[in-house]
């Protein structure tokens, strides 16, 4: 500012090389102004640089970093990662009730990214001024906004935007390729105790699991039940008569043999029963709504439309 | 002391009034549930059970919660009765000697180390919940057993309580090995559930609960002396030692039974017996039948709010239990300060 002014005060009377050498001055004092403004401005737009040290302890939020190729910037992750197989090699820091504080300050992260819901954690964070990411775990939609801004916050936002770009758009062909046939009334099991109709959980009509079905051309017999997990009666199986019944296994370890699938002969009226449409999917990626959600979705759409996705 | 003659009216009267309640709980029960069905559909032989739905709404998904209920509501009141009098402590519960805690640990071990899988379309989590009760139940057989003459009671509710603890931290020892998604089983498991969905699981508890109820039934005038004081009750005559370990040992019987059925219900066992004692008075000739009576059409109706008061979703039945209760202990027990 003091350059300029001066400029301005000394642009009287002298010869026409001398103006244009001190409008020459003017210029390029102007643009040394505006590049130190512009640079201020994006400088205070964004709070933090890049984040290059991050701890996800989440499991979602760990693949998503991996598939958009940010999974270098990780310095440690949650006791439950497994996937991809690289998150063996990375130090564990607790998870959703246990997180070690004391090992997360360790490693140094510019970024954690942990649950909403970790008050405790994020005040302490604070304390220690370590940023942090608060992830929250919701619907379909929700999983292509979080690679996005993610993304974004550890420097990769190109390969973020790409991801989820592909992953809404391989949603979207599912979605139109299940939508010509007929709708299942379909119900999503999530947890049941082996050889018996007891403890059933099912999904309820929010969440991930709920849009996953509805993706994959389903219709969720519990949709007006607002509640990511519905502990279900054999009553209310009974009550909302589902066409398919599909069941996820996912814990590490898990050998339930289909045959378990038999404790639903309890109910014959059922018509998933009835019809012998009761089916067992194994897999981890039914309870990561990370960028395995394609993967889900599809085998779902495979169940539930044998005779489209094959 | 009441008089023979006398003392035999108030039990009629007591079996008759608590009998019909109960009765009457069992008969409604089925009729209520979150779905309409229709009992002319229910008892129609001419549709084929496979395609009633009526019917398996009532025998699958309603009878058996019913007869669940009533069996680990009136197991949980008869042994809280024998222990609030044989620890002469009226905070003592089912729980209070560990065998809940055991049997939980036998549930936790078996969800986290999925040994059910193992055992192809039997659930062996009763099984586990069962055995962890018995070897708690070992535990405390063997403090009666050591526990010498005019040691008090005191001693072994401390090791009961000392037990319950030592066992519940295994419990949560082990489920921090366990994954979340086992974490999840075994919480969902301790919240108990009436929902039991077969009639096999019903008859295994009752064969144990039974025969500890038979076992009890014999010992009501040592539970009144006993519960005054063990030597009063051994100037009288009794054999304390004998009738203590036959009563700890059923006692955790009914606890361990009712547990593999049900899950650890909270509060029935404790509360139930004090609101019989409200009632009917401290004679154990009353209270061990009014007890099991009202114990279990306690849980029925607990059972009946937790699945249908809250919509399609449902309540586990152990937060119903002493969300109900309490405020009718509270009642009873104002109502006598008076």
């Amino acid at each position: 500012m003091v350059v300029v002014s001066t400029h301005a005060l000394t642009g009287g009377a002298r010869d026409r090389h001398e103006v244009a050498k001190s409008r020459r001055d003017l210029f390029s004092s102007c643009l040394r102004v505006f590049v130190a403004v512009i640079a201020l401005l994006l400088a205070s737009s964004a709070p933090r640089a890049a984040a290059s040290r991050v701890i996800s302890i989440i499991p979602a939020t760990t693949e998503m970093l991996f598939a958009m190729g940010a999974g270098d910037r990780l310095v440690g992750v949650g006791t439950y990662d497994r996937f991809p197989p690289e998150v063996d090699r990375l130090p564990r820091v607790g998870a959703l009730l246990d997180p070690n504080v004391e090992r997360i300050l360790a490693l140094r992260p510019d970024l954690v990214i942990l649950y909403g819901t970790q008050a405790d954690l994020r005040q302490q964070l604070e304390r220690a001024h370590v940023p942090y990411y608060p992830y929250v775990h919701r619907g379909l939609a929700d999983i292509t906004q979080t690679i996005r801004s993610l993304g974004a916050r550890v420097g990769v936002e190109a390969a973020g935007n790409a991801l989820a770009d592909r992953i809404e758009r391989q949603l979207a062909d599912i979605r139109s390729r299940a939508g010509s046939s007929a709708r299942p009334k379909t119900l999503l099991v999530f947890g049941r105790e082996p050889g018996t109709l007891r403890n059933i959980d099912a999904s309820g009509g929010v969440g991930f699991l709920h849009d996953m079905v509805e993706a994959a051309g389903g219709t969720n017999v519990l949709a007006d039940v607002k509640q990511q997990s519905v502990m279900l009666s054999t009553e209310l199986v009974l009550a909302r008569a589902p066409e398919v019944i599909i069941e996820l296994r996912y814990a590490r370890g898990d050998t339930t043999a289909p045959a378990d699938l038999r404790a639903w002969d309890a109910l014959p009226a059922i018509p998933a029963v009835k019809n012998h449409r009761v089916f067992m999917l194994q897999g981890e990626e039914f309870v990561v709504p990370g960028p395995r959600v394609v993967v889900a979705t599809e085998r779902l759409a495979k169940t539930l439309h044998p005779e489209i996705f094959k | 002391m009441a008089a023979p003659s006398n003392l035999r009216r108030r039990l009629l009267a007591t079996v008759a009034g608590f009998g019909a309640l109960t009765i009457a709980v069992c008969l409604t029960a089925p009729l209520i549930g979150s779905t309409t069905i229709h009992l002319s559909r229910v008892f129609d032989r001419t549709i084929p059970f496979a395609d009633n739905v009526d019917a398996q709404v009532f025998f699958v998904a309603r009878l058996p919660r019913v007869l669940a209920s009533v069996l680990v509501g009136s197991a949980f009141a008869i042994a809280g009765v024998v222990f609030q009098a044989f620890l002469r402590n009226p905070l003592a519960s089912p729980d209070t000697l560990g065998v809940s805690s055991g049997a939980t640990l036998g549930a936790v071990v078996v969800i986290t180390f999925h040994i059910d899988s193992a055992v192809l379309g039997v659930s062996a989590v009763p099984v586990a919940t069962f055995a962890g009760a018995a070897g708690a139940l070992g535990i405390v057989y063997a403090m009666s057993i050591a526990r010498r003459r005019g040691t008090s009671s005191t001693v072994l509710l401390l090791a009961g309580v000392a037990l319950s603890a030592f066992l519940g931290a295994l419990n949560r020892f082990i489920q921090v090995l366990g994954d979340y998604t086992d974490t999840f089983r075994s919480i969902r498991w301790m919240m108990g559930s009436m929902d039991v969905g077969s009639y096999t699981d019903i008859v295994v508890a009752l064969v144990p609960i039974a025969a500890a109820c038979v076992a009890i039934s014999t010992l009501p005038r040592e539970l009144d002396l006993v519960s005054i004081g063990a030597e009063a009750a051994e100037s009288r005559g009794v054999d304390v030692r004998r009738a203590e370990r036959v009563a700890l040992v059923s006692a955790s019987l009914l606890t361990g039974s009712a547990v593999s059925l049900g899950g650890p219900i909270p509060f029935v066992g404790i509360i139930v017996p004090h609101i019989v004692r409200l009632i009917v008075g401290a004679d154990h000739r009353l209270v061990l039948p009014a007890a099991a009576l009202f114990g279990g059409a306690f849980l029925v109706i607990c059972d009946v709010i937790a699945r249908t008061a809250f919509g399609a979703a449902g309540m586990p039945v152990g937060a119903i239990t002493a969300f109900l209760g309490g405020p009718f202990f509270l009642w009873l027990l104002f109502r006598r300060m008076r």
